[in-house]
């Protein structure tokens, strides 16, 4: 039987070659872009690297201060964070990290665009970066302010070229020479709490800002480390209620608001207090996905009913036969999943190579995209569900045909 | 074996209505070769589509192998047209993109039978009308008599009891259709067949055990 409707399937889809290529394409040019979009969110959210105890931390990257009329919002100084947010009882570690600020820097006249960031020891306890070589700065070393950094792969290789190792080499970055300790793998840019090309000691940074700035803001994030998952609501609190006590810094703010939220609360937060950004970014996606969706269903679902009037000859033969509704149904929605899973594959193939561009291009900074796994099944079910949203209705109306009406078509 | 009684045929519209048929009492005998004449629109393929159980009368009773017709589900009416019936229509309804094996095997899809089972009753039906060598060929590439040979093994690859031909021969020539005939009539008289055809053509209606005419819808002789 299925034999027979793949026959029949591939039989109407050499046909009418202009339609196939129209219900392909659709098919094809949606899916891609679900699959590009499923790797690229997959990666963000997905891939774990060197934040390996995601499922222990709470991440805290913004505090904002509202008044009637006025409002500041931004992350938080290295101050709030080892003060306040250390003087709390639940984390057991927090890495405190500064945004990365971008620099030039010259190799043999060559300018280098750099990246670096300035972080605590606990920050490399926490983060399990992995060491292609040398090791992270101590506390020991931080507490002195040693010139020392962490470099990625690929600032070794941009630096110092193809050397064997760079550790106890020096690199310049803001005018500043820094003995390398450690190079570790890249993160990439979508990981901004994470991402630099060189990391620096807190102590060493130029402004001072960690010694002056006694205020709550700042540029810095913080990690509060739990000692399991089961403790993240206490320390999440704890968090609020130590924040809710904290007086506005002055006297046009009347609140202040910071939040020690999960990986993905933290990445999509928006700052707003009356809306979660969580909600906001998945009511986004999920628009975006069902229109995206949506537009080549209803292509199909009308391409569809014009292929069924095309084949009216062919129902009432069937049914006349002895089909009856409920199996022409079924064929008819069987003839659809195989276009759209053809569909399907032929989006997967075109998305393997868009991502192959993409990464290519290096459009964003160590950002590999692949299609793993998940992006598959996902790929599969949005073709499933394809087939069923674009088969059902014209399957029904075919299959309501009256036989003799159906036999008199040609 | 067919038992139809006061059978009523109205076609409504807004405006219109029309009657198909008016009140046609039939009986029909187990191997019986019946004709059905008249002149076009007088209720002749209305009448062969209501014994077929392709539509259903206004008015009237049909009984099939005694048994009532009127309160069977949809897929009752498709498993009782599976097994006991099978058509064979002016403009052969084979399906182009499907290969004459597979046209002929399509009766068989709707029961319970295996791939190989399949392939081997079509390949006798197609003997049986003499066709053996075309079966890879598509019904775009046969003559109108070779279709409608094709359309005359698929139904009786079932081995239904009941043929219902519709104008089988008319868009033949004489020779063709005269074959085409010669292959129902020993249909009839070898397996024993019910067949029921529709015809405009008085030598072809000759051939036949029993001639039925109808003029407006009603019953002449």
């Amino acid at each position: 039987m299925l034999k027979n409707y793949f026959k029949i399937a591939i039989a109407v889809l050499r046909r009418r070659k202009f339609f196939t290529f129209i219900s392909l394409f659709g098919i094809s040019f949606t899916l891609t872009i679900l699959l590009v979009l499923t790797a690229f969110i997959d990666k963000v959210v997905g891939d774990n690297y060197p934040d390996k105890k995601r499922d222990r931390s709470l991440y805290v990257s913004r505090l904002s201060q509202e008044g009637k009329n006025t409002m500041s919002s931004g992350p938080l100084s290295f101050y709030f964070l080892s003060h306040y947010a250390g003087s709390l009882k639940t984390p057991v570690k927090i890495a405190i990290s500064s945004g990365f600020n971008g620099t030039n820097t010259y190799v043999n006249n060559k300018k280098i665009a750099v990246n670096y960031k300035y972080t605590n020891a606990e920050y490399w306890d926490i983060l399990e970066y992995d060491f292609l070589e040398g090791k992270a700065f101590s506390k020991q070393q931080v507490d002195n302010g040693d010139k020392v950094a962490v470099i990625s792969e690929d600032m070794k290789k941009e630096y110092f070229g193809d050397i064997p190792s760079a550790t106890g080499q020096y690199i310049e970055a803001d005018n500043v020479k820094y003995r390398v300790i450690g190079v570790v793998k890249n993160v990439p840019i979508t990981s901004y709490m994470l991402y630099s090309d060189i990391y620096l000691p807190y102590t060493v940074a130029k402004d001072g800002g960690y010694k002056t700035n006694k205020g709550y803001q700042g540029n810095y994030f913080g990690i509060l480390l739990a000692n399991s998952a089961n403790d993240l609501d206490k320390m999440h609190n704890e968090y609020e209620q130590m924040v809710q006590r904290l007086p506005p810094e002055q006297k046009q703010f009347t609140k202040v608001n910071s939040h020690a939220e999960t990986y993905i609360k933290s990445y999509v937060d928006t700052g707003n207090e009356r809306q979660s950004g969580t909600l906001i970014v998945i009511t986004a996606i999920s628009i975006f996905a069902f229109i995206l969706m949506i537009l080549p269903t209803l292509n199909l679902v009308n391409i569809n009913i014009t292929r069924i009037m095309e084949r009216s000859s062919e129902i009432g033969v069937r049914k006349a036969f002895g089909a009856s509704s409920r199996t022409l149904v079924y064929q008819f929605i069987v003839e659809n999943i195989i276009l759209t899973l053809l569909g399907g594959l032929i989006g997967i193939i075109l998305s393997i190579i868009v991502l192959k561009v993409i990464n290519s291009a290096n459009l964003i900074a160590n950002l590999e995209l692949s299609i793993n796994f998940t992006v598959l099944f996902i790929g599969l079910l949005v073709c499933l569900v394809f087939g069923l949203l674009s088969g059902v209705y014209p399957a029904w109306r075919m299959s309501k045909l009256n036989v003799v009406t159906a036999l008199k078509a040609q | 074996m067919i038992r139809l009684q006061n059978i009523e045929k109205v076609y409504r519209t807004d405006t219109v209505e029309t009657l198909a048929l008016n009140k046609v009492s039939l009986e029909i005998a187990k191997g019986e070769f019946l004709s059905v004449m008249g002149p076009s629109g007088c209720g002749k393929s209305t009448l062969l589509n209501i014994i077929g159980l392709l539509d259903e009368p206004s008015k009237g009773e049909i009984r099939i192998d005694d048994q009532k017709t009127a309160n069977l589900s949809d897929k009752q009416l498709a498993q009782f047209r599976n097994k006991k019936l099978g058509f064979i229509f002016q403009s052969y309804h084979l399906i182009n993109d499907l290969q004459v094996l597979d046209n002929v095997e399509l009766p068989l899809l709707y029961r319970a039978t295996t791939a190989r089972e399949r392939k081997q009753l079509a390949t006798e039906a197609l003997a049986k009308v003499g066709l053996s060598n075309r079966v890879k060929h598509f019904p775009s590439q046969l003559s109108g008599g070779q279709k409608q040979r094709v359309a005359i093994a698929r139904a009786i690859v079932g081995r239904p009891e009941i043929i219902l031909a519709d104008e089988p021969t008319g868009n033949l020539d004489s020779a063709m259709g005269n074959e085409i005939m010669d292959i129902l009539i020993q249909l009839n008289r070898d397996e024993g067949t019910t067949i029921i055809m529709v015809t405009h053509d008085e030598n072809m209606a000759h051939k036949t055990h029993r001639l039925v005419r109808l003029f407006d819808g009603s019953q002449v002789q």
